[in-house]
């Protein structure tokens, strides 16, 4: 079909029952101050990666939350750890260590990871 | 002689006003349209924000209005107000007329229909439901299916008739959100096993300890928040709901089955305070609720000398706000009873 041109692009829509949203569970077991964001998006503010690249810690914690893993498994590496992040947070949420465990938890389900 | 004064509607903010008023030593006439007073306050299992059950402020309305000075006239809907020098005839649906020398209107509120917002299904699928069905089912004991089995996954919808052109209702009526916290908190120690998700616009939790407990829901609950109205309804081959709504905050459409689905109906002028406020010439705002005399420091007083407003027939109100409004209510009836 490509080469006609055409391409199926994949549906955009977030389908949660069919999502598996075991990197959440695991950071959530582990550091339960992850269950308070309410995404208002002060760490993403703060963050120095997120000021020379697209990494929205934000973003990536409300997708893990829906169990949409593919963008975050990558992403979650560009973190520098600084932990300027947990010091704005309004809800006290550890972040530094939400990006700690997220990438213990990408390594521990490599295959489910998607 | 003492003076008479009428209080239309026997919920909260009447029976608050028709409390205080026999304090202060006038006789009173407490109109209530349904066959017992108490208002949404009977419909409902445990208030916002503690859990407090809401019988206990029953029981505080009924102590303070029974016995002598209070009469309480249940089943009757007043449906006119019509001022003659210093009295005020009162006629209810069947004709009777009272009289009095002050009147407090107290006709509350009404729950927004939720079966107007057609794109939810109530009425339509059986396991869409409503806050005041969600009491109830708490009241008994068991939060069930139609079908008699336990829900495990459910969805509760924010802002229905609120915040909504569509539906004639431009304002935020402020008290569904922290419902739909208490509610989702209530599920969760009803059966533990429950997944529920809130689908809110804006989560305005502005009141005492309501924040709070948006915190405690997350923390200790496990409730879910997505930001997002629910866009639209349909039910799967297998009876359960499916829901589609945008997760505004990870920027893309969403789907979800849900067994339940809990709509947080807005409130609404009552369509007697409707009735009422047209027959006897009493002004109201675009949101159709009373419209005070002046917002600041007149939100008791009509456009009528010694008809005053009391609690949620001039807008949304907690329960807390509505006995502190029912109690200025009186202090202008003194006022105004004090000059005639």
């Amino acid at each position: 079909m490509d080469r006609f041109g055409f391409s199926i692009s994949k549906g955009r829509q977030i389908d949660y029952d069919a999502n598996s949203r075991h990197i959440a569970e695991f950071i959530s077991e582990r550091e339960p101050s992850f269950r308070v964001c309410i995404e208002c998006g002060c760490c993403s503010a703060t963050c120095t990666t997120g000021n020379f690249t697209s990494f929205s810690l934000r973003e990536l914690q409300i997708l893990m939350k829906r169990g949409e893993n593919e963008k975050v498994r990558e992403n979650i590496k560009k973190c520098m750890l600084c932990g300027k992040c947990t010091l704005v947070c309004p809800r006290g949420v550890n972040t530094r260590n939400v990006v700690t465990l997220a990438r213990q938890a990408f390594q521990k389900f490599p295959a489910n990871a998607v | 002689m003492n003076k008479h004064v009428v209080v239309i509607g026997g919920g909260v903010a009447g029976m608050e006003a028709a409390g205080q008023l026999r304090k202060t030593g006038f006789e009173v006439s407490l109109f209530e349209k349904e066959e017992k007073p108490g208002g949404h306050l009977n419909k409902w299992y445990k208030l916002f924000p503690d859990r407090r059950p809401s019988s206990e402020v029953k029981e505080y309305l009924d102590n303070i209005t029974s016995g002598e000075g209070i009469k309480i006239i249940t089943g009757k809907t007043i449906e006119k107000i019509v001022q003659n020098k210093n009295q005020f005839h009162i006629s209810d649906k069947e004709g009777s007329e009272y009289t009095a020398d002050a009147v407090i209107v107290a006709t509350g509120f009404d729950l927004f229909k939720s079966a107007r917002k057609e794109e939810y299904g109530y009425g339509i699928y059986d396991n869409v439901i409503t806050s005041a069905d969600l009491e109830e089912m708490f009241r008994k004991g068991s939060i069930t299916l139609v079908n008699g089995r336990t829900p495990e996954t459910i969805g509760i919808v924010h802002c229905v008739g609120s915040r909504d052109e569509k539906m004639g209702n431009l304002y935020c009526s402020k008290l569904c959100c922290v419902t739909a916290v208490k509610q989702a908190i209530e599920i969760r120690e009803h059966l533990p096993s429950a997944k529920v998700f809130c689908f809110y616009m804006d989560m305005r939790m502005g009141g005492a300890y309501y924040e709070e407990l948006y915190r405690e829901a997350q923390e200790e609950w496990g409730v879910n928040f997505i930001r997002g109205k629910v866009s639209e309804v349909s039910e799967s081959i297998n009876n359960r709901l499916v829901i589609k709504s945008e997760d505004t905050l990870a920027g893309k459409p969403l789907k979800m089955l849900v067994d339940m689905l809990v709509l947080m109906a807005g409130m609404e002028m009552s369509e007697e305070g409707l009735k009422l406020g047209d027959s006897s010439g009493l002004k109201r705002g675009d949101n159709r609720f009373f419209s005070p005399a002046d917002h600041h420091f007149g939100s008791n007083k009509s456009n009528l000398k010694g008809i005053y407003y009391a609690g949620t027939c001039t807008m949304p109100m907690n329960i807390t706000e509505t006995i502190s409004h029912a109690r200025a209510a009186v202090m202008d009836v003194i006022e105004y009873l004090k000059e005639s």
